[in-house]
């Protein structure tokens, strides 16, 4: 990635496209008058963030580091050009969240490897686990790393720019046949948490599977996502962020906009495309343009957006 | 002289058995079974054996998976290719999911 120069005079549009292309993952929120709205694709968010006003804050999701299979067998490499975007942005995000399966079998090697690339952000970042993140015997490298001053499992709370951040974990405890799991535990202290709040104060609630039922028949929900969800009903913004399904999805429903964040290691199918919700191989040519920023992604993304923006103050 | 093992003598006595018998795969003798775990799936999901079967379950898909029977059996993580195996010594069924993507289950008759 460095090297890549993304000079002022004389981009071509074909130049712009294929740095489009050539890698990068993430989301970027701004919040403006309290409400998150997103901006779509890194670079196509850039010229925006350098004018927006308020907080802006980064979502990156499923680096699988240690991930080496056919689909994409340097999931390293991809974390580390998705590192240096956000590196190239000219205006810095306030922190960034990572919404699970930092590594992909919880090896102290990947969660090592992860942290060294991440790092190099200088962004604090938030995290949530993924199944992925858990696999050790003990379930204690994530706890070890992440864990400090969270509840339970690893669920917590934060503010930052006047939002309401809650990070949940769902990937513990699953039941056979089930999806995502949040807990009574974990539902208690979110009411706990949510008591006394004012309404108008903006959620954002994050975890690894969508808290929303994408699709049950690959386990891509969270079984009792709805009880939370329920909880949050009378806030006047809330934004649900998920990974888990290395896919753009988003809806809108009252005052809820629910998305879900690409992957940086590899894509996965859309429900029901394929036999399995397992990595989908692509042409080399087109990985990067799955895990970010293809120019027709941009652009539905764009779009979609703007159409998620509107019913925030509904 | 090479020396014949249990193993061995076990897996030559199956397949005779098997070829003189015609038994459908799901009624097999007491020997080692397979399950493999291909696209999600458990593969076969019900598998129908007698008391001190064997039985191996193999992870083909490109994401690890576990084989889980709640206070009965838990495999470590599968990754590709990995393999765990559980001998039943008891009768009963026995219902089993990957912790992991737990709309993945298959089920263990023995008798």
């Amino acid at each position: 990635m460095s090297g890549h120069d993304h000079g002022d005079d004389g981009v071509s549009r074909r130049k712009v496209l294929e740095c489009m292309t050539w890698a990068g993952t993430g989301v970027l929120w701004t919040i403006t008058g309290g409400v998150p709205r997103s901006l779509g694709i890194i670079d196509s968010a850039q010229a925006a963030t350098a004018a927006a006003p308020g907080m802006t804050f980064l979502q990156i999701s499923d680096s699988h580091v240690g991930f080496d299979k056919p689909a994409n067998p340097n999931a390293l490499g991809t974390l580390e050009e998705a590192v240096n975007k956000i590196n190239a942005m000219p205006a810095k995000p306030s922190f960034m969240i990572h919404t699970g399966d930092i590594t992909h079998l919880s090896k102290a090697a990947e969660f090592d490897n992860a942290e060294r690339i991440i790092s190099q952000t200088k962004l604090d970042v938030h995290y949530v686990p993924g199944e992925h993140d858990f696999l050790d015997e003990e379930v204690k490298l994530y706890r070890e790393r992440y864990g400090r001053g969270t509840k339970g499992q690893g669920w917590y709370a934060f503010d930052a720019g006047g939002v309401h951040f809650i990070g949940l974990v769902n990937v513990v405890d699953l039941k056979a046949g089930g999806l995502g799991n949040l807990g009574a535990e974990q539902l208690a202290w979110l009411a706990d948490d949510l008591r006394g709040k004012s309404k108008s104060t903006p959620i954002v609630l994050f975890a690894h599977i969508p808290l929303w039922t994408v699709y049950p028949e690959w386990g891509w929900g969270t079984e009792d996502g709805g009880r939370a969800l329920e909880q949050v009903k009378g806030f006047g913004s809330v934004t649900v962020l998920n990974g888990h399904i290395h896919q753009v999805m988003q809806k809108v429903e009252g005052s809820v906009t629910f998305h879900t964040a690409r992957s940086t290691a590899f894509p996965q199918p859309a429900p029901g495309s394929a036999p399995s919700p397992g990595p989908m191989k692509v042409e080399d040519a087109k990985l990067r343009g799955m895990l970010g920023v293809a120019s027709i992604n941009f652009k539905q993304n764009e779009q979609r957006l703007a159409i998620i923006d509107t019913p925030l103050q509904g | 002289m090479k020396t014949l093992n249990r193993r061995d003598f076990g897996l030559d006595l199956g397949l005779v058995l098997a070829t003189a018998v015609l038994l459908p795969a799901t009624k097999a003798r007491a020997d080692d079974m397979d399950v493999h775990i291909d696209n999600f799936v458990f593969q076969p999901a019900e598998l129908k054996i007698k008391v001190g079967t064997t039985v191996s379950w193999t992870n083909r898909d490109d994401i690890p998976h576990t084989v889980v029977s709640a206070g009965k059996f838990r495999s470590k993580t599968l990754d590709t290719d990995d393999k765990f195996s559980f001998t039943f010594t008891n009768a009963g069924d026995y219902k089993y999911f990957c912790s992991l993507h737990p709309h993945m289950t298959g089920m263990i008759k023995v008798e």
